[in-house]
């Protein structure tokens, strides 16, 4: 389609993708908009939502130290959401438009944030692999071919590294306390593992945009390839801790230098993509209604900017 | 959802530094930009100081001129020091 050599336009457009990034006013591709758009929306939806399962402990932090971390995590996430969705923006799209469009179930978030969070354990588990998972995919992610997306991209991943040792140091603590509570961090492991390598995506085979993503540098890696990664960071980190990955064909293979390990349940994620996971609905209502709850904020500052606006016009005009 | 208007926000990162762009925001007003920007881009002392302006005030030049908007700079080499022969043993020049 749009690689095809003897189009002069693709063959611009790849020869502006190879030579470093591609800028806002850039000609490019309709398609490499459109993939960009989905894909940053979606990822911009996906820090939004995911407030929800870790912002429902804020209140039930255990210690002053624990509350106020937790709020400056979830605050993060709210910045990339805003940093992402500002970098969708340059593609020429409204960001009213991607949130009515997640409104309405038209564009969707990360399958991960479907998951309940039932124990302060799972604040640790989240911070560790979710948002551990998280970074392996946006790390390659600063270097895509998009230079917002890209610089966007570099500024959550310097916020992110305090979000995954935070959730390491609660299960830290947790697997040095009582047997309820290493229990409590075990359980929670259970499982968020499963849910947080889905996070890469269905495997390779399976996976319908990874091609044309790469051939433009958005995607550098392939979903296995970043799974794999992730699997390889993980495992001696959960030794550390002293925890066991409910994995039984979790193993290292020295011949291939990684470890082995079982493959994700793919109808669950299809399920849970799908709108049917365990708190698909809870999230979209909370989130819909937190955005009609906010209405009179905005009305609010519109009513003060008209006022003072115009009082302000004058004086310069007067 | 909201009609408000969209900014460019610039950051000093220290004293003696230029303002640089950070990225962009939607504010109602420059005030509320400012203090949205300061939640956004400044949540662990990237900044001293910021700037925030309408995008919409913003003139840009335009890369398909790229080659032609930029070109009379291409052939004036005499304006870099390299452009001169300095005869050896002359120094502080
Ligand atoms: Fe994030
Ligand atoms: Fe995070």
């Amino acid at each position: 389609m749009d690689g095809d050599p003897r189009d002069p336009e693709a063959a611009a457009f790849a020869e502006l993708v190879s030579a470093g990034p591609v800028e806002p006013r850039d000609a490019m591709p309709d398609a490499y908009r459109a993939l960009l758009v989905r894909q940053i929306a979606q990822h911009a939806h996906s820090e939004i939502i995911g407030m929800q399962p870790e912002g429902q402990w804020i209140s039930r932090a255990p210690s002053l130290r624990r509350k106020a971390i937790l709020m400056a995590k979830v605050q993060d996430e709210a910045g990339h959401g805003l940093y992402l969705y500002a970098a969708a923006e340059t593609l020429g799209v409204d960001r009213s438009e991607l949130v009515d469009a997640l409104h309405e179930g038209r564009q969707k978030y990360s399958s991960i944030f479907n998951y309940p969070t039932l124990t302060w354990a799972d604040m640790g588990a989240i911070g560790w692999l979710v948002d551990g998972a998280a970074i392996t995919n946006q790390v390659p992610l600063c270097r895509c071919s998009y230079g917002p997306y890209a610089r966007a991209m570099v500024r959550i991943c310097k916020e992110e590294s305090f979000h995954q040792r935070q959730g390491f140091e609660i299960l830290h603590t947790l697997m040095h306390g009582t047997p309820a509570q290493r229990a409590m961090a075990q359980d929670a492991v259970d499982r968020f593992w499963w849910p947080a390598l889905m996070m890469f995506g269905p495997p390779d085979a399976e996976s319908a945009h990874t091609a044309q993503s790469m051939a433009w540098g958005v995607k550098r890696f392939t979903n296995d390839e970043l799974r794999q990664r992730f699997v390889d960071m993980t495992v001696p980190q959960a030794d550390a801790l002293g925890l066991t990955l409910p994995d039984p064909e979790l193993r290292w293979n020295a011949e291939r230098g990684h470890y082995d390990h079982g493959p994700i349940d793919v109808d669950e994620l299809r399920e849970v993509v799908a709108g049917r996971g365990p708190c698909n609905a809870e999230r979209m209502a909370h989130k819909r209604g937190a955005h009609e709850a906010g209405a009179w904020v905005r009305e609010a500052a519109a009513a003060y900017d008209a006022k003072h606006g115009a009082a302000r016009a004058e004086a310069v005009v007067g | 959802m909201t009609g408000w208007p969209l900014w460019e926000v610039f950051v000093r990162a220290r004293r003696g530094l230029a303002h640089v762009h950070a990225g962009s925001l939607h504010a109602p007003d420059a005030e509320m930009a400012l203090r949205n920007a300061r939640d956004l881009y400044t949540r662990r002392g990237e900044g001293v100081s910021i700037w925030v302006v309408r995008s919409a005030d913003l003139t840009a030049s335009s890369p398909d001129e790229h080659d032609t908007f930029f070109d009379p700079a291409a052939d004036k080499v005499y304006r870099h020091p390299t452009f001169y022969d300095v005869p050896e043993g002359v120094e502080h020049l």
